[in-house]
């Protein structure tokens, strides 16, 4: 990464008072405080200057600080809107903050800059309830309508115990039934077209085959081609950010394994890897190359339900069950090693719950043997089939520039044209010691994008090949006081080890206060942890950046003037997956 | 006398023997998809799980019967006993072996193309009364693609006709003594095939249905034996297919004399039956627009290419 200070400097001298404040952070991002009047100018002059560039709005996110202890010298703020912008040709991440000193927070929108924006500053909306002025449509979108209070606010409650008895007499009942209903007016479509033809409303989902879970789209229909899409998601929140708060940094580890539940252990990565971050946490090679192939292992796993889903939804039955069986051998391996299949929440801080069993090289290696010719099959079933690339290519197409404007990551962004992966980039946790390609295309419409899932299972196979041969010996934990569970070995023997060792176990490590981002390539995209402790057991914010929450907001610009059978391929072609969206 | 009572016999016997072939479709059908996608299928109820098919009419006999509030309630229950009717009527011109039919029309492929043109009522009608959006779409997807594939059925079918110079179904098998049509006619075959499975809307041509799409289209709103009868009548649909094919193009009772006619009939369909199965687990579904112009840009010009020339042959030889 390329150094930040020419950043400030330009940003200095074209709006010389914007910069309140420079914040020092253990992801070393540049963190910028910048005054609220001028966040939107600085926001435009960040993504259109020529040497900075920095195109993407990678995440929008709030924290409510009214309970927040060490502040350690950041401005007076009551809700803090967070801004992290990525910069593809600078490969750098920037962070800008912006303070909100009032009980009625409220703060510029964005979505002049970025239309991506729109859902996230409704999130922020709808979690801590500060407004965005100039925000085309703001209204909740995680949270159900009639929701009183703004969850992600320290003075919500968390638990249900402390919201009182749950009661639904029948009038709430038809009150929130109604609030469901679709008024095409609030969302700024017309009932009729310019020939007083009505349209018609469908209403797809929340329950239909083709969404892969709980969203619900409304399309805008004429005859069988889509005018316009309003997804409305929220149906599978179940607040993993606010659980964050109340968990300790160790316990919270079960709930990342299922933000993003194809792919098991993959998210407890990034989770770990800020906590090692801020706890100055050096993890050893062994744990390294485990985390790695676990993580390549998933990332099949996730690959393989995704080609097995996207072939149903093009209306072939059998590559669904073939594909299953081959995630079912995963799953063999998986458990042998973890002993658990989908969620083994296996990863801890400062390495893995415990070592290699005996006789895993021979599990992988079967598999290793096994499955490439198996996806030779697929392909000659699937890929080369012809009814198959007649529904796949040249549907659903968009290029790079709209792909970054609209926050897109993952396979999304490389089914362009750009090469972009951050196990290359910028690795983590060893990924630059493989030798492995990313495969990448050019067209970005769905047979694009489903030709680098399967080449994705290829290298993947390639990563999980070289960690069998070249498995590192050593310890599978870090010696850190603030692994988890902690060392053993010396407290039998030295009564500090053995009071640290008591107080990890009972209350969980104390993360010192600060915050830290970690983000890896996922199976779906960039799956990204924004932790803020504030030097107690538990985290003070929690965010989680998924990657299909902005992919599924972007579905409705390359949709329009479809069939509902081509978004389907649509659809099944950006995999996604609802807990991802919802979170 | 006894002719009338042979004849009796022949009725009932196609009747029951169709609808309990149709229903024991389901078990073949789950069964052989099972082995080709790598499971075991039904195992559970008897043994290698044969009675599946006893089980499953239980259920479905036992189920309520439910119409929802919404819907058109005449119409509703009309729809599926549509498919029944005709489908079963038109296996009185199929002939099972020498003198084995119901009806020896002179007319009897005419009397086939009239039976299934009124099966396009059911999916119409059926998606119409459901006052569903997506039966609408499925029932409006089901008209146009059934009334455009009849028109390639009716033309594909005239080469035969035209060699045999009838259409009596027992003269088309006795003109193919020396040699089956699907060789001079093996363009008509495979346009009449392509076309058989659009009538009986089976994947890949399943668009009326399209579950990821429509979540089962036209009959969404079905159940119990209402949508039973959906389900027995695209049995039923596959096993009429295949006999025709089998009497039009691979000579139906004909054979080598070790086995008897109505065996050998037997055999050859059930080849047809298990190439649709076949089909349906291998075949992704084209889009709606594709099959159309699929239809009407490719399959039309060929049979009519394929009426011009065999009339051209039949015409030169005489």
């Amino acid at each position: 990464m390329s150094g930040y200070t020419d950043i400030i400097e330009k940003i200095q001298n074209q709006f010389p008072d914007a910069i309140v404040y420079q914040q020092p952070t253990y992801d070393e991002f540049p963190t910028l405080w910048i005054g609220k009047d001028s966040i939107v100018k600085v926001l435009g002059f960040l993504k259109k200057d020529t040497a900075l560039r920095f195109s993407q709005l990678f995440d929008l996110s709030a924290i409510d600080e009214q309970a927040r202890n060490n502040r350690q010298g950041q401005p007076a703020s009551k809700f803090t809107v967070v801004y992290l912008l990525l910069s593809y040709s600078r490969n750098q991440f920037l962070r800008l903050k912006v303070a909100l000193d009032s009980d009625k927070p409220s703060a510029p929108s964005v979505t002049s800059v970025w239309p991506s924006a729109n859902w996230y500053e409704r999130e922020v909306y709808d979690m801590f309830g500060i407004n965005f002025e100039g925000h085309p449509n703001l209204r909740r979108i995680l949270m159900p309508g009639y929701w009183k209070g703004h969850p992600l606010q320290k003075a919500h409650p968390a638990r249900a115990t402390e919201m009182g008895q749950f009661k639904m007499p029948e009038e709430q009942m038809l009150e929130q039934q109604d609030i469901l209903q679709f008024k095409p007016e609030e969302w700024g479509l017309k009932s009729q077209s310019a020939n007083n033809e009505d349209f018609m409303f469908l209403n797809l989902g929340p329950q239909h085959p083709g969404t892969h879970g709980i969203l619900r789209l409304i399309l805008q229909m004429d005859g069988e081609s889509i005018v316009n899409i309003v997804p409305d998601i929220g149906f599978h929140h179940r607040g993993a950010e606010k659980m964050g708060e109340r968990q300790s940094w160790h316990t919270y580890i079960p709930y990342t394994d299922r933000v993003e539940y194809l792919s098991g252990v993959m998210n407890n990565l990034p989770y770990v890897m800020t906590v090692e971050k801020m706890g100055g946490i050096d993890v050893p090679d062994r744990a390294k190359v485990i985390r790695i192939m676990l993580c390549e292992l998933f990332r099949i796993s996730s690959h393989l339900v995704w080609y097995g889903t996207f072939a149903q939804d093009l209306g072939m039955m059998t590559p669904v069950f073939l594909t299953f069986y081959d995630r079912e051998r995963l799953f063999t391996i998986i458990e042998a090693i973890c002993g658990d299949r989908m969620h083994p929440n296996w990863f801890r801080i400062g390495g893995v719950a415990q070592d290699l069993p005996v006789g895993w090289e021979k599990l992988v290696a079967d598999f290793v043997n096994y499955f490439p010719p198996r996806l030779k099959e697929y392909d000659k079933m699937v890929m080369k089939n012809q009814i198959f690339k007649a529904r796949t290519k040249g549907i659903g197409v968009y290029n790079t520039e709209e792909a970054i404007e609209w926050n897109v990551t993952g396979i999304g962004l490389r089914a362009t044209g750009l090469e972009w992966d951050f196990r290359k980039k910028q690795p983590y946790s060893g990924y630059d010691q493989f030798d492995f390609e990313i495969p990448v295309a050019v067209n970005g419409d769905c047979y694009d994008r489903a030709l680098l899932h399967v080449e994705e299972m290829r290298q993947s196979i390639r990563i999980i090949e070289q960690c069998l041969k070249n498995m590192p010996s050593g310890p599978y934990k870090s010696h850190n006081a603030l692994t988890t569970p902690p060392d053993k070995k010396h407290t039998m023997y030295d009564i500090e080890t053995l009071i640290n060792h008591f107080v990890n176990v009972t209350w969980g490590p104390v993360i010192p206060a600060g915050e830290a981002f970690c983000n890896v390539e996922a199976s779906k995209g960039n799956n990204g942890y924004y932790l803020i402790s504030d030097g107690s057991t538990m985290s003070y914010r929690t965010r989680i950046r998924t990657p299909s929450f902005p992919h599924i907001q972007f579905v409705p610009q390359y949709s329009k003037g479809y069939t509902i059978a081509d978004l389907m391929a649509i659809l099944g072609s950006v995999d996604f997956v609802l807990s991802d969206i919802d979170r | 006398m006894n002719e009338t009572l042979f004849q009796i016999l022949v009725i009932v016997g196609v009747l029951l023997g169709t609808v309990s072939l149709a229903a024991a479709l389901i078990y073949v059908e789950r069964k052989m998809l099972a082995v080709w996608q790598q499971r075991l299928g039904p195992n559970r109820v008897g043994p290698f799980g044969i009675f599946q098919v006893l089980a499953d009419m239980i259920k479905i006999f036992f189920k309520e019967d439910w119409i929802p509030p919404f819907v058109d309630k005449k119409v509703f229950i009309l729809a599926p006993t549509i498919i029944m009717l005709t489908v079963l009527m038109s296996f009185a011109i199929i002939p099972f072996a020498p003198g084995v039919v119901v009806a020896d029309l002179n007319i009897g492929l005419l009397f086939f193309f009239a039976m299934s043109s009124l099966g396009a009522y059911t999916i119409v009608l059926a998606g119409w009364s459901s006052n569903n959006k997506y039966s609408l779409l499925g029932g409006v997807r089901g008209a146009a693609q059934m009334i455009s594939y009849e028109v390639f059925m009716g033309l594909s079918l005239m080469g035969v006709i035209i060699q045999t110079g009838s259409f009596n179904m027992t003269d088309i098998v006795n003109a193919q003594k020396d040699v089956w049509f699907v060789v001079p006619q093996f363009i008509g075959f495979v346009i009449f095939m392509i076309a058989g499975i659009a009538e009986t809307h089976r994947l890949p041509f399943d668009l009326p249905e399209a579950e990821s799409e429509l979540i089962s289209g036209f009959h969404s709103e079905y159940s119990g034996m209402k949508f039973g009868m959906f389900f027995v009548g695209e049995y039923l649909g596959i096993t009429l297919v295949s006999c025709l094919i089998t009497v039009l193009f691979f000579g139906g009772w004909l054979g080598p004399s070790f086995l008897p006619p109505f065996i050998w009939f037997i055999i050859k369909m059930f080849c047809f039956i298990l190439f649709f199965v076949l089909l349906r687990a291998t075949l992704p579904r084209p889009r709606y627009d594709q099959l159309m112009s699929y239809g009407w840009k490719l399959l039309l010009p060929l049979a009519l290419l394929n009426v011009l020339i065999t009339g051209a042959i039949v015409l030169s030889a005489q």
